[in-house]
């Protein structure tokens, strides 16, 4: 399955449209072709983080530009701007779709065919509820007793990965900018050279060419930076991506709290019993000083108790063998998920460094070349 | 080095005794004896009409201004300061050795000792004895101008251009003490050696300046004062009436060739004022993109210590961008220690050209007797003038022209080779002398993108290990390309040109051999 994506500029929103080109037999057919807005993006986005906390999910473009250097403006409108935004609109959902878990769910599948209604299909899933109470969750601090290392250190390398790049895209953009303003500068040589050639007889015409290379040189700086900002969205993804790293191991964390606190749970239920049971009171409680107070219950009523709580208990474990279950197979599925990104981070990033090694290359040779025509025609 | 003519024998009594320079002079000794006139080329020329004066025939039979090493025959150094304490002053001396082998001195070697009042003195006696000739000027000329002239303000502002060398620092905190310049101090004396050393340098250069006996006088005599004691009474007058000259009088019938040479120094200076300006920027601006750089490379390695796979190619990264780093920061100390002293030189020597060529003018005005003489020419070319108008309005045939106004016109002809002379001599030093310095400048550039080129190169075999084989990315598509590039770019150092077209018929002189075409259009040479 191929997505295109292209745009629309309507106003004050920003419409992008894509299609599906599905290939039967050899032919190329075009399908279906609709509308959707940044925020649906983001909905779908929203919708897959609940339903598929074991997933990184990948990252959606940046809303407003930012890490910019002086030239780019960080106007929402500005067609670079925009169309940077759209490359990686589309990368997301070529991620989605390359996915081998991901690109089976329906709402995707939806979310590339449904034209009307799609938003509200999407709440019916009754997902908002769930997603409100992840967030809450994924916000409250708490504390675990039995972390499971691998994830606490990937926890930790996804917070330094996201300081790390940010301060290499703070720097990046400074130094694009003073590179910038080197260039520019020599821009004033050919106005000069120009003026200079025009008073002399046979330092002329060289002086004239020297010239018009400055200029030449000075100009090119622009193509250069933005070739550069391909390069700082790649980082960028990997920025956002560390984000989604962050919260399987946030959740890996609150499963992990949640078991605790249900064996916790369990373990003290299975204390008050015994304790009911054989009569000894080795722990406080209300009941038993009440007890003591004003007297002890009758048989019945303790035998009440014990059954409440041999339910609860009952229920207790099943939950605690479920919820065993449901992490057990939630690290197993991460686990998976995980090595596939780290595989896939490490190409991205080489990819990355290597084109921009060859794109420093490229911009040197013609730079090798305009100086020297400055000595030739010195002739 | 200098041949001979007849011409040149011939007329040379008469312009000599003009000049007032007694014909002892050695010139007229040593180009007597060849007789046959030797050209570059080869050839023999035309019958020249026109008197020819010496140094115009000497400058166009000189091969080359590149003197090298083995056909000077003279050797001037300036070095070893002192400083001298006295009761009435304290001054400085310098030390100046002499080597030739010119009959002109007795001995092959002279060593003597020089103060920067003796320097000034030999510099007006050249601009007497022979004031059609350009006088070379020094640093130290600004200095004693603005000191006779307006002292405090000038002083710094000459100080300010002093400092240049060595170092981008501003005004020179060191020199000044109490607003006034310390003529003691070590970078000072040091700076006005260097530019006493260069206006020597210069005056040995010169095929007629450097016979000039005053030099001579000046590079030998054991007791300097005793000499400029003699010729005082008669040259006293002569020497401060420059002052009043310049002030007063005012030349009706200034040629419209100095007219044009002032107006195309001054446009020159001002261009290097300009150029001056923006190569600061630049240095200005690549100092503060380093700064951002040495920051840049750095968290790459911070990031490696994260990664596993990746943790080499980032290292290898950073080291890369640390490479380039130091590549940027000797650019920018060679640009800042040779490029801009030698350009602030420069436009403090045409800076003085112009006064020069004033001061040599109403010298020459002086020469011609009195100022008498000199209306009454005025006046006589005004008449010969009105009626040559008259004439061309009646076209009937010229008059003949006074023969007093034609022996000033011949005056004034000498005169005017012998300045288009030295000024052609100086345009073709200023050319050598910007063509080195830009190409110096495009030459360190070139070094820099090299030494970059270099560092990304290296570690592009060491992103690429491990690389999965999948379906070639538009990365490697690239890169393939920039490989065919790569093998082209190497050639260029080792001497082998890439020209565009257009330069190729500007630069006359190359000769093309084989020539072929790549893809892109661009020729290059094989």
């Amino acid at each position: 399955m191929y997505v295109f994506l292209f745009l629309k500029n309507n106003f004050s929103v920003v419409l992008f449209l894509f299609r599906s080109v599905e290939h039967t037999d050899g032919q190329s057919v075009l399908t279906d072709s609709l509308w959707r807005r940044y925020s649906e993006f983001e909905l779908l986005r929203n919708y897959l983080l609940v339903y598929y906390p074991h997933i990184v999910v990948p990252p959606l473009p940046e809303k407003r530009a930012e890490f910019v250097w002086h030239k780019l403006s960080a106007d929402n409108m500005d067609p670079d701007f925009v169309e940077r935004r759209r490359i990686g609109l589309e990368n997301f959902l070529l991620r989605i779709a390359s996915h081998p878990i991901l690109c089976r769910d329906k709402i995707f599948y939806l979310f590339l065919t449904q034209e009307g209604n799609w938003k509200e299909t999407v709440n019916e899933t009754g997902f908002q509820l769930k997603a409100d109470s992840r967030l809450k969750a994924l916000n409250a601090t708490f504390r675990v007793k039995n972390p499971d290392k691998r994830f606490t250190d990937l926890k930790h390398y996804s917070d330094e990965l996201q300081s790390v790049i940010s301060h290499l895209l703070r720097v990046r953009a400074r130094v694009a900018d003073r590179l910038y303003g080197v260039y520019k500068v020599h821009g004033n040589y050919g106005r000069v050279f120009s003026e200079w050639s025009a008073i002399e007889k046979e330092m002329g015409d060289g002086l004239q060419s020297a010239g018009h290379h400055m200029d030449v040189y000075a100009s090119s700086i622009d193509d250069i930076l933005e070739d550069e900002e391909h390069y700082a969205d790649q980082l960028k993804e990997y920025l956002f991506y560390a984000e989604a790293l962050r919260a399987v191991c946030r959740k890996h964390e609150l499963m992990q709290y949640d078991l605790e606190m249900a064996a916790q749970d369990l373990a003290s239920k299975k204390q008050q019993c015994e304790e009911l049971a054989t009569g000894t009171v080795r722990t406080f409680s209300l009941k038993g000083m009440t007890t003591k107070l004003f007297g002890q219950e009758t048989p019945e009523q303790r035998e009440a108790r014990i059954k409440v709580l041999e339910e609860q208990i009952n229920e207790g474990e099943q939950q605690l063998k479920s919820k065993n279950l449901e992490g057990r197979e939630f690290v197993k599925n991460a686990w998976a998920d995980i090595e596939r990104f780290k595989e896939q981070k490490n190409r991205d990033l080489k990819e990355a460094l290597i084109s921009y090694a060859v794109m420093q290359i490229s911009i040197r040779l013609h730079l090798v070349w305009t100086n020297s025509y400055l000595c030739l025609s010195e002739l | 080095m200098w041949a001979g003519c007849p011409l040149l024998v011939a007329h040379l009594p008469v312009y000599l005794s003009v000049l007032g320079i007694p014909l002892v002079t050695v010139t007229a000794a040593n180009t007597l004896v060849v007789l046959d006139l030797i050209l570059p080329n080869g050839g023999t020329p035309a019958g020249t009409s026109s008197p020819a004066s010496s140094s115009s025939l000497l400058n166009r039979l000189q091969l080359d201004d590149d003197i090298d090493g083995e056909t000077r025959d003279l050797f001037v150094i300036v070095d070893d300061p002192k400083k001298h304490v006295c009761t009435m002053e304290t001054y400085i001396t310098y030390r100046i050795t002499t080597k030739s082998t010119r009959v002109e001195f007795d001995l092959p070697e002279y060593s003597v000792r020089r103060r920067y009042q003796d320097f000034d003195w030999l510099r007006s006696k050249l601009e007497e004895s022979q004031p059609t000739h350009l006088i070379p000027v020094g640093k130290s000329h600004c200095l004693f101008v603005a000191h006779t002239m307006h002292q405090g303000a000038a002083l710094l502002a000459a100080g300010a251009y002093e400092v240049g060398t060595g170092s981008s620092k501003p005004l020179p905190e060191k020199f000044v003490v109490k607003g006034v310049v310390d003529r003691f101090s070590e970078e000072f004396v040091e700076t006005r050696r260097k530019a006493l050393d260069k206006f020597l340098k210069r005056i040995t250069d010169h095929p007629v300046l450097s016979f000039n006996e005053h030099f001579n006088v000046f590079l030998t005599a054991k007791d300097l004062n005793a000499y400029k004691k003699q010729g005082i009474a008669l040259l006293t007058r002569m020497g401060e009436s420059v002052k009043h000259v310049t002030g007063g009088y005012k030349l009706r019938t200034r040629p419209l060739e100095f007219a044009a040479i002032g107006d195309y120094l001054d446009t020159f200076a001002l261009k290097l004022g300009t150029i001056d300006r923006i190569a600061q920027r630049i240095i200005k601006e690549e100092i503060e993109y380093l700064v951002e750089l040495r920051e840049y490379g750095p968290v790459y390695s911070t990031w490696s210590a994260l990664e596993g796979e990746l943790a080499e190619p980032l290292e290898g990264v950073s080291a890369c961008i640390g490479n380039c780093s130091t590549a940027l920061e000797e650019l920018t100390d060679d640009m800042t220690e040779d490029f801009l002293p030698v350009l602030r030189e420069y436009i403090l020597y045409s800076d003085s050209m112009k006064p020069c060529i004033l001061a040599s003018l109403f010298h020459k005005a002086l020469k011609l007797k009195n100022l008498s003489v000199l209306k009454k020419r005025d006046q006589v070319q005004a008449e010969y003038e009105a009626k040559l108008e008259a004439v061309a309005l009646r076209k009937e045939d010229r008059p003949k022209v006074p023969a007093d106004v034609e022996k000033c016109q011949d005056r004034m002809e000498c005169f005017n080779a012998d300045l288009k002379a030295d000024m052609e001599r100086w345009q073709n030093n200023k050319r050598q002398d910007f063509r080195q310095l830009l190409m110096g400048m495009a030459d360190k550039n070139i070094q820099y993108y090299e030494k970059c080129l270099m560092a990304w190169e290296s570690i592009i075999p060491l992103l690429q290990e491990k690389q999965e084989a999948k379906h070639l990315s538009l990365a490697e598509i690239n890169r393939h390309d920039l490989e065919i590039m790569v093998t082209v770019e190497r050639l260029v150092p080792f001497g082998i040109l890439l020209i565009l077209e257009d330069i190729v018929s500007a630069a006359t002189n190359h000769v093309e051999t084989k020539n072929s075409i790549d893809d892109s259009g661009i020729k290059y040479y094989s």
